[in-house]
């Protein structure tokens, strides 16, 4: 069955249009919002919405091909990406709000408005026709006709394409390498540092006899008092970072002697009498 | 009916906005997502274009553009973690060693 007579009649029209103007607006919320969230994690999503959102504005325009490569390379890779890498930078870096230059934003708005004005001239001024009428380039043969283009006409682009992927992952190889600057320790040396460092058992894991065996909750000693061993330094140091912004289970934990300590404290008193 | 001048409309709209982010923003990871939002904002215009001329040009420009994207992204965000490991910081506003 064709793509192309499935879409077709008035009612399909209609549908067209419903599904345009929702994912218009909702793009386009979620553009402003990406320029406008102070979390950088929050702007990704915001942006997959956006891809998402233009994926089927692909699909619509007979760009099935291009749709599942929005998807997959932009939404599922590309985005993935920039998630692994807030992961790295801090994930609970907040933009700051002091403008470095004076009236930068009231510039760039009063910029952007510029830009937009001059953009509706320009293409409200060019004669857009109407799409051209529906043929199998832009249903079930877009992957064979694509294919066809690529391997004929933009061969050397193709081939071209090659060569920068595999620059770009030899360039993001030598920048992201770390040099070693010291001897690699051997399993002896650590086992030394082990037994010299007066811990040479096993540290106690986070959660241990505490109220729930999270990640950064601290494990409770013999007299009820938690352990700041147990928790990594990455996590109190991420927590006592920005305690305002996250919700309260885990903020109250990342400084030792708050409020998830005393229950277990009290029980435990209360056993012993 | 839907034509394509809706669909390229809403690129020149998302193509503003994330030309403003990159303006605005001073996170180096939120001003490369601003540029990916150009990007893509180009792409549907080309793919709207295409769908014009009943012709394919346009989604194979559309494909380079997400090809040398991707590359783009991994460069640039090798960069960016290569600058926070050196400075502990993210901010374009930090990265001003060659400022006269």
């Amino acid at each position: 069955m064709n793509h192309s007579i499935v879409l077709a009649g008035p009612a399909a029209e209609t549908t067209r249009l419903v599904a345009y103007w929702i994912l218009a607006i909702a793009s386009v919320a979620a553009a402003i919002g990406m320029v406008l969230a102070r979390k950088a994690v929050h702007c990704a999503i915001l942006l997959a919405v956006v891809m998402l959102s233009l994926a089927v504005f692909y699909a619509m325009l007979g760009a099935p091909f291009l749709a599942f490569v929005q998807v997959i390379v932009y939404t599922g890779a590309v985005l993935m990406l920039f998630l692994f890498v807030l992961m790295i930078v801090g994930i609970s870096a907040a933009d700051s709000i002091i403008e470095t230059i004076r009236g930068q934003r009231m510039w760039a708005a009063l910029s952007g408005i510029a830009m937009l004005v001059l953009l509706s001239l320009v293409i409200g001024h060019a004669v857009i026709g109407s799409a051209a009428p529906s043929s199998a380039k832009f249903g079930n043969a877009n992957v064979t006709s694509l294919a066809d283009l690529i391997f004929t006409k933009y061969l050397y682009p193709f081939e071209i394409t090659s060569a920068l992927l595999i620059i770009a992952a030899v360039g993001a190889m030598v920048l992201a390498h770390r040099e070693r600057i010291g001897p690699k320790p051997t399993q002896r040396e650590l086992a030394g540092q082990r037994v010299a460092g007066g811990h040479p058992a096993p540290r106690p894991g986070p959660g241990t006899y505490a109220q729930h065996n999270a990640a950064d909750m601290p494990a409770l000693l013999p007299d009820g008092s938690q352990s700041e061993l147990s928790v990594s330094a990455v996590l109190t140091f991420r927590t006592a970072e920005a305690p305002p912004e996250l919700p309260g289970g885990t903020s109250e934990t990342g400084t030792a002697g708050s409020v998830a300590a005393p229950p277990p404290a009290e029980r435990h008193e209360s056993g012993e009498q | 009916m839907v034509s394509p001048a809706h669909f390229i409309a809403l690129s020149v709209i998302l193509f503003v906005i994330g030309a403003v982010g990159v303006l605005v923003r001073r996170n180096a990871i939120v001003v490369f997502m601003s540029v990916e939002l150009m990007l893509n904002a180009a792409n549907l215009a080309f793919v709207a274009f295409a769908r014009m001329h009943g012709a394919l040009d346009g989604q194979i420009i559309a494909f380079f553009v997400m090809v040398v994207a991707a590359a783009e992204v991994v460069v640039g965000l090798a960069i960016l973690t290569a600058i926070f490991r050196a400075r502990r910081s993210a901010s374009v506003d930090d990265a001003n060693l060659m400022k006269y």
